[in-house]
């Protein structure tokens, strides 16, 4: 029988066993939501705006391991989307995005609401598709899943002129599918992992640095294993957060900028550094040169072009994160060499433990104002590093990474690479989606929250009972904190004093708003917030000049931190 | 150091928009492109010349590999390869320098494709060395124009 183009869509997206789409109609895409209207499945959420729609796709993706579906209309929806794809694109997040063109006779004549697609989403996606005739459609579906899922994850677009999602053909979804010449290496190279396991057996101080790789890779389970063996401290980027239990004691926390003394001083005397899904990223390094100088470096990645992008590599493994790490265990294990091998690391740990003890990570909450680490802290406690908490960028996403001791994969959800303001609350929404019944929180800035705010009439309208906490500096506080270091705080358009009542907003908008403004207020806030079977806005009202530290500064080596 | 690269795609729109685009984002230098269909229609073959150290040729053949249209990259410039390049000149010669140009032309086996009073246009091929000499002789003789199809290349043997 034949179908339509946009019942072809449909049915490719069942046969995917994709669940929900997060999308915004418009007129290109009319022939699809036709067919959405029709179909009871897959589940169509209306975002409020396409940038929120992508971002809900990502984060129920990295919180789902499934690949987020986006649909979106030609012209200013894509354009809008873009940031989503951008910010997709840096962390590694597979997406599926559809978006609707102008018929095909028009492309090319700046019809109304054409714009080149693919031109411009070449640079932030993994791959872009046009789809030209209907009898294409399906096959290119089945190729943008398959390339956003597989290898170094991504997101893919898929443009769809309107005509093409008229036009019928027969249907069959293809059930496998094999690229000739688009073949990701998952085994690492067996000679590589034997030089890889001698260096281990070898190595006396030795630092694992894992990465958004090993997380996506759901490598976790084989990463505690590796550690426990080697009884190896673990360093987790801010992508790799949670891809190590945060309390387990072999954990130091995360590296780099705004990573803790021991940790970066660790990572700077190490004898070897075995990186792990993770790119050397300069947040992580600062002044590359002098960067962990004297330790030799394995690093596994399923990318080959992240292998020595920025930092020399004695022995490179290109491979899936838990694939390779396999292989090493099941090396490691053979002769029972690593029998006992965690007393040799001794004299290590009691070096790591006096550099923890000379500089902790800690806080004050004084009698005076309330500080952004005490909110995070409880949040913490209150949820034992259980939850799902997405964060949007700044000060509050760092003291997130810093003191939210994530436990497992997949409940840490920011914007690592692009670093987007406004990610946080709608990836707390995807989020939600995928686990109505977890508890889902946004930890957002009070700048932040208000790019995409928007999205709360989403989390409303579905009864996604995302629990935001506004970390309410009333500035924006990262921009604030390098004014007040590196510009003897010429503070310069940083002032968010003029802002809405965020409790009557979130009431404005159909939901809970909460506030606390002292320390005692904190628990209660957050109790009254996790018990209401309702999306809550807290607005945690916080001391105006809080920072981040310690601090590396931007192009300094990890030895010159700032500690105060 | 200058670099050959060799990179076969498979022969749809955009590919060489994807290429092209890989160079400019991560601010790789393209010295000379050229791109053909090869024998199979649905697989195009281009040429890159670039240079840069060895790392950011490492990552140059990483990169040209990642694209999903990609099917093949070579460095050429480590095995025994042929380089070619042609090139048109028009050379606009004054009656006293005319036969100097043509004698030129001559001994770079260079063929007149176009004469006018006024001018005429050789077409030369080769290698690098070839093409710079045939320049440099017939620019004092007053060359008016000129057309380069960027250089193609193939490895020796099998
Ligand atoms: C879209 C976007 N614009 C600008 C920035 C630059 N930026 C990084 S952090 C930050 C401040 C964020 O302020 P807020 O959301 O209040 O969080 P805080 O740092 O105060 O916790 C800014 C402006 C960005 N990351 N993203
Ligand atoms: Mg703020």
């Amino acid at each position: 029988m034949k179908l339509t183009g946009s019942k072809i869509f449909v049915e490719s997206l069942r046969a995917e066993g994709v669940e929900v789409v997060f999308g915004y109609p418009g007129g290109a895409v009319l022939h699809l939501y036709d067919e959405i209207y029709r179909s009871k499945s897959p589940r169509h959420i209306l975002c409020r705006h396409e940038q929120g729609g992508v971002h809900m796709a990502d984060g129920y993706a990295k919180a789902t391991g499934k690949p987020g579906v986006a649909l979106v209309t030609s012209g200013p929806a894509l354009t809008n989307a873009i940031t989503g794809l951008a910010t997709a694109y840096m962390d590694s997040i597979p997406l599926v995005v559809f978006s609707g063109q102008v018929p095909t006779h028009l492309i090319g004549n700046d019809a109304f609401q054409e714009a080149d697609n693919l031109g411009l989403t070449r640079s932030c996606t993994k791959h872009n598709f046009l789809v030209r005739d209907v009898k294409d459609l399906a096959y290119t579906i089945k190729q943008a899943f398959h390339i956003a899922t597989t290898g170094r994850p991504g997101p893919v677009l898929v443009d769809l002129p309107k005509d093409v999602t008229a036009a019928t053909c027969e249907f069959t979804y293809p059930q496998s599918i094999k690229m000739k010449y688009y073949n990701p290496t998952m085994q690492g190279h067996p000679g590589q992992i034997k030089k890889a396991v001698a260096a281990l057996l070898e190595a006396r101080k030795p630092v694992l640095y894992i990465g958004g790789g090993v997380i996506n890779a759901n490598a976790a389970p084989e990463m505690t294993e590796l550690a426990e063996l080697m009884g190896a401290p673990v360093t987790p980027t801010l992508m790799g957060l949670g891809g190590f239990p945060g309390d387990h004691p072999l954990s130091l926390g995360m590296l780099g900028m705004h990573g803790r003394y021991a940790t970066n001083m660790a990572v700077n005397s190490c004898d070897l550094l075995v990186a792990i899904g993770a790119r050397f990223d300069d947040r992580v390094t600062g002044k590359l040169d002098e960067f962990s100088m004297n330790s030799k470096k394995i690093h596994i990645d399923i990318d080959p072009t992240s292998i020595r992008k920025n930092v020399h590599v004695e022995i490179p493994i290109v491979g899936d994160s838990k694939v390779v790490i396999q292989q090493m265990l099941d090396a490691m294990k053979s002769g029972g060499k690593f029998k006992g091998h965690p007393s040799k690391l001794k004299p290590w740990w009691n070096q790591i433990r006096e550099w923890q003890d000379q500089h902790p990570l800690t806080y004050e909450q004084g009698p005076g104002d309330l500080s952004a680490m005490y909110v995070i802290d409880k949040i913490y406690e209150m949820t034992r590093g259980e939850a799902i908490v997405a964060t949007d960028v700044g000060q509050h996403q760092m003291w997130t990474a810093q003191m939210y001791h994530f436990k497992n994969p997949r409940c840490n959800l920011t914007s690592g690479g692009l670093g987007t303001m406004g990610y946080g609350y709608p990836a707390a929404v995807g989020a939600q989606t995928a686990y109505p019944d977890k508890l889902v929180l946004a930890v957002v800035g009070d700048g932040g929250f208000v790019m995409t705010m928007q999205e709360v009439i989403t989390a409303v309208e579905n009864n996604l009972n995302v629990k935001a906490c506004i970390i309410n500096n009333r500035n924006l506080g990262m921009v604030r904190q390098w004014q007040q270091y590196f510009y003897d705080r010429r503070y310069s358009f940083i002032d968010l004093s003029v802002a809405p009542d965020f409790v009557k907003l979130a009431e404005a908008f159909g939901c809970v708003g909460l506030r606390a403004s002292k320390a005692e207020e904190v628990v209660p806030v957050l109790e009254k917030a996790f018990s209401t079977p309702r999306p809550v806005i807290m607005d945690f009202q916080v001391a105006y000049e809080e920072n981040v530290m310690p601090m590396v500064p931007s192009g300094a080596p990890l030895s010159k931190m700032l500690l105060v | 150091m200058r670099r050959t690269i060799s990179v076969l795609v498979e022969n749809e729109a955009g590919v060489l928009s994807r290429i092209a685009n890989l160079f400019s984002a991560r601010g790789y230098n393209i010295d000379s492109l050229s791109v053909a269909e090869t024998l199979d229609a649905s697989v195009s073959c281009m040429t890159i010349v670039t240079h840069g150290n060895d790392q950011i040729i490492e990552q140059i053949t990483k990169q040209l590999h990642k694209l999903i249209n990609v099917i093949k990259v070579t460095d050429l410039t480590e095995g025994d390869h042929i380089e070619r390049e042609m090139v048109l000149i028009k050379v606009t010669t004054e009656p006293a320098t005319r036969a100097e140009a043509l004698r030129v032309a001559d001994i770079f086996r260079a063929k007149v494709v176009d004469v006018t009073p006024k001018s005429f246009t050789v077409e030369v091929t080769g290698g690098d060395k070839k093409i710079d000499g045939i320049i440099a002789l017939l620019r004092p003789l007053g060359i008016k124009e000129i057309v380069r199809t960027g250089r193609i290349a193939i490895g020796r043997g099998n």
